[in-house]
């Protein structure tokens, strides 16, 4: 039974962080460390949610947690790329205004009165298959967008290490006057990773309030887009391995759950269990990330007219 | 002017940069398959002019032509297309990419959308048409840097140029090197390339160019056919305004006081963890140049760092005027009189975002004649900058010019400026003048011999055996870690510490 829990879970709790941190992973490749990854996630978390009930429709939902998503990632460009500012800075502030943004709005439009959630579209069940013992609920009954989060690592890591535009994407966060004066576009493709990495944490977040807590409330991402910039760097940067560590925080937030919903360990306080996801993603980056060659530009804005 | 001969002109060229004209109204042209040398001591404004050549740089004021046609470039990708090469004197290439992936980079700019493996066998190809070997699939960190060379040159012409712009491309090449690449060059003139050939190394330029123009503080003095240049002097003169100062550094004192630095069987690791220094002793007097000769990478760097105290030691005692000073950080041993010249001043002799005032007090701040109360006086430190700048001839640099867009020589100044200002009585110089031209050379190397003969007690690190001989009074040589001789400067000749370099002893 706990087995079958934390199998059937996994997978579901994963793809929020799985989907951030595959974008970014480009974002970091291309030189840049966008810690707004969490203030994104979580606007799109709140703008899915309003679309959902506003449509009746969860696709909806997503959709607009995705154009939220892109807009924003546009706009952390515009601050990080052409305005050249602190990337840790405004990546910060940005994140923390977004939880009193949402969190505001969140009560002026619902009050204490929770809106009901349309039905989840798009979950792919098989019944016969997903009776299968233990695996069975893992592979066979999980919303679509889990199938395409995992189906996206071999794609990413494809792209990044075996075409011209990955290439590209590497060199910037190598050294981005190389990237210059091979005739590339630094500032364009800086705008195009922020608009992928956007892209991924708008549908990471809309996922996580629409399919897998079925809510929304004040900060629901609980540092999520954090995490997934914590597996990055502690995968090297690699969507393989990244696909490893969000598959290790999904297994222990899965774990966290089902200790807490089979009632196993009632005398251990509730949030000891529930910090297990972050100390496992604290003990990955001691153990893993303390040796990580990090792209030499990581953070710094590009500026040509320098000597 | 519009002859068709020309493939490249620059019509009066203007560019500034915060604080600093780099070029004033400078004309430059190139013609169809010549070798264009580009002459000018550190800061005359060469690489401005080519960068802007090269679409990096907007220019201020001025017209370029290209083949006759009016062009406005926005980046190098318009150079690129327009056949317009660069080869930077720090190589853009990531070390950490191999070749094939370098090289591919770039090229679907100017229409070739090829895959890695086309890529690499079209490198193989030209490399064997200019008769060398590359192979495409060695990471670029495992090159040696004259490989790296070849990989530049080759990226360059597979992105299709016609004009190729070399930056003091021989400065990081051995002897044997230069010849090869200047084969190369030859080469690709024949081919119907154009080269601008940057450099300050006069020798060069006379070999190797159909015509020389000179560059002088930001402009340009003129362009000389080299049909019409009777002798070396007429350009010395004019790349220095001055007959240049003779490259010896001075009278060298011959009377020692005493012992100011003593070293005895000093083990030093390297950043991998293998032992860099096995175990040297030696020691330095008050007044004496110890001159520490030696090819790069045979543990002078570490022994540098060893010495200034940022670097932990092994094993092995260090001994500053009789006190035992091998376990003291580098503040501690800069407070009791001990300073270091790095080789890397980009990235360990000053931080580049800040400006030239507080670079000059980044090792005196806790001074007490630069504090006024609880404040740095940064009056005072605007007065000492001035002096500096007043006194080592900074070109064009004001205190609160930002270090980085100071010229590479200039900055080399300061950092020396900075070390030797004050009362230091030891000067570890590592490389004191790598990358600069003659005469900021001769004035650094002359300004060493001044502090020794005041009293100072000086290790001069270089791999350049002039630098040594015209300034140190005892020389040793450093090889694979160990000193292998130490001779005096009046017996020792040329070829017994060239032997030493190359780990021959004889007898």
């Amino acid at each position: 039974m706990f087995i079958t829990f934390i199998f059937a879970s996994m997978l579901r709790v994963a793809t929020p962080i799985l989907l951030a941190a595959l974008g970014e992973c480009y974002v970091q490749n291309a030189g840049i460390l966008n810690l707004g990854i969490e203030g994104i996630m979580l606007f799109s978390a709140f703008t899915g949610f309003l679309a959902a009930v506003a449509t009746n429709s969860s696709l909806i939902g997503l959709l607009a947690g995705l154009g939220t998503g892109l807009l924003l990632g546009f706009l952390l460009a515009v601050l990080y790329v052409t305005l050249k500012s602190d990337q840790i800075v405004v990546g910060i502030a940005f994140s923390l205004s977004a939880i009193g943004f949402t969190s505001l709005y969140f009560r002026l439009l619902y009050g204490t009165t929770l809106p009901k959630l349309p039905v989840k579209e798009w979950v792919i069940n098989i019944p016969e298959l997903a009776a299968i013992p233990i695996i069975g609920r893992m592979f066979f009954n999980q919303p679509f967008l889990v199938y395409v989060s995992i189906a996206l690592v071999p794609f990413f890591y494809y792209v990044l290490y075996k075409t011209r535009f990955g290439l590209k994407i590497r060199t910037l966060g190598e050294n981005p006057m190389v990237a210059d004066t091979a005739g590339v576009n630094v500032f364009l493709y800086r705008y195009i990773v922020m608009l992928i990495g956007g892209l991924l944490a708008g549908l990471g977040g809309a996922y996580l309030s629409l399919y897998q807590v079925s809510l929304f409330q004040d900060n629901l991402i609980q540092g999520r887009g954090y995490v997934a910039i914590a597996i990055v760097m502690f995968a090297r940067w690699n969507p393989l391995k990244i696909l490893g560590g969000a598959l290790l925080y999904g297994v222990a937030e899965a774990f966290a759950g089902a200790i807490q919903a089979l009632g196993y360990l009632r005398t251990v306080p509730a949030e000891i269990i529930l910090m297990l996801p972050y100390i496992i993603t604290i003990l990955g980056l001691v153990v893993l990330a303390r040796r990580a060659r990090f792209p030499p530009a990581f953070a710094r804005p590009y500026r040509r007219e320098m000597r | 002017m519009s002859e068709k001969n020309y493939v490249v002109q620059m019509i009066g060229i203007t560019k500034s940069f915060p604080g600093v004209v780099a070029n004033k109204n400078i004309d430059f042209d190139l013609k169809k398959g010549e070798i264009h040398g580009l002459l000018g001591e550190n800061g005359a404004g060469k690489t401005t002019l080519m960068n802007i050549l090269y679409g990096f740089y907007r220019p201020d004021e001025g017209e370029i032509y290209i083949e006759g046609k009016r062009v406005k470039m926005r980046s190098p990708k318009d150079a690129l297309k327009l056949g317009i090469g660069m080869v930077y004197q720090h190589f853009t290439l990531v070390p950490e990419f191999k070749v094939v992936e370098n090289v591919m980079l770039g090229m679907d700019i100017v229409g070739q959308k090829i895959g890695l493996k086309a890529t690499a066998s079209l490198i193989e190809e030209q490399a064997k048409q200019l008769g060398f070997t590359v192979n495409p699939w060695s990471k670029v960190a495992d090159l040696s840097l004259g490989e790296q060379q070849r990989v530049e040159i080759l990226k360059v012409l597979l992105r299709g140029a016609k004009v190729i712009i070399l930056d003091e491309p021989t400065s990081v090449l051995a002897p044997v090197e230069v010849a090869g690449l200047f084969n190369v060059l030859k080469q690709l003139v024949s081919q119907g390339k154009s080269i601008v050939f940057i450099t300050h190394k006069l020798n060069e330029a006379m070999e190797l160019c159909d015509r020389i123009t000179v560059l002088r503080a930001g402009r340009k003095i003129g362009t000389l056919d080299k049909s019409e240049i009777t002798s070396t002097l007429e350009i010395v003169r004019m790349m220095f305004g001055v007959e240049a100062e003779p490259a010896l550094a001075a009278e060298v004192p011959r009377t020692f006081g005493k012992e100011v630095l003593k070293v005895e069987n000093l083990v030093v690791q390297s950043d991998r963890g293998v032992d860099a220094v096995k175990g040297v002793s030696f020691s330095i007097r008050e007044g004496e140049i110890l001159g520490l000769a030696g090819i790069d990478g045979n543990g002078q760097k570490e022994l540098a760092e060893a010495l200034s105290g940022i670097r932990s030691i092994k094993s092995g005692k260090i001994y500053f005027k009789g006190e035992d000073v091998t376990r003291l950080g580098a503040g501690d041993l800069h407070v009791r009189g001990i300073s270091y010249i790095t080789d890397d001043r980009i990235s360990e002799g000053l931080i580049q975002d800040f400006t030239l005032a507080e670079n000059i007090t980044l090792k005196d701040f806790r001074k007490n004649d630069m504090k006024r109360s609880l404040f740095l006086d940064w009056k005072k430190a605007s007065k000492i900058a001035k002096e500096v700048i007043k006194e080592y001839e900074l070109a064009a640099a004001k205190p609160n010019s930002l270090v980085q867009t100071l010229s590479g020589g200039t900055q080399q100044k300061l950092l020396v400026a900075r070390e030797i200002g004050g009362e230091a009585s030891l000067i570890i110089a590592n490389q004191p003048t790598h990358g600069v031209d003659a005469k900021t050379t001769a004035y650094i190397r002359k300004k060493l011999v001044e502090k020794a003969s005041k009293g100072a007690a000086v290790l001069l690190i270089s791999n350049d055996l002039d630098e040594i001989f015209s300034c140190a009074n005892t020389i040793a040589v450093i090889y694979e870690g160990k000193i292998l001789g130490i001779l005096d400067r009046q017996s020792a000749t040329r070829e017994d510490i060239a032997y030493l370099m190359i780990g021959v002893k004889r007898d």
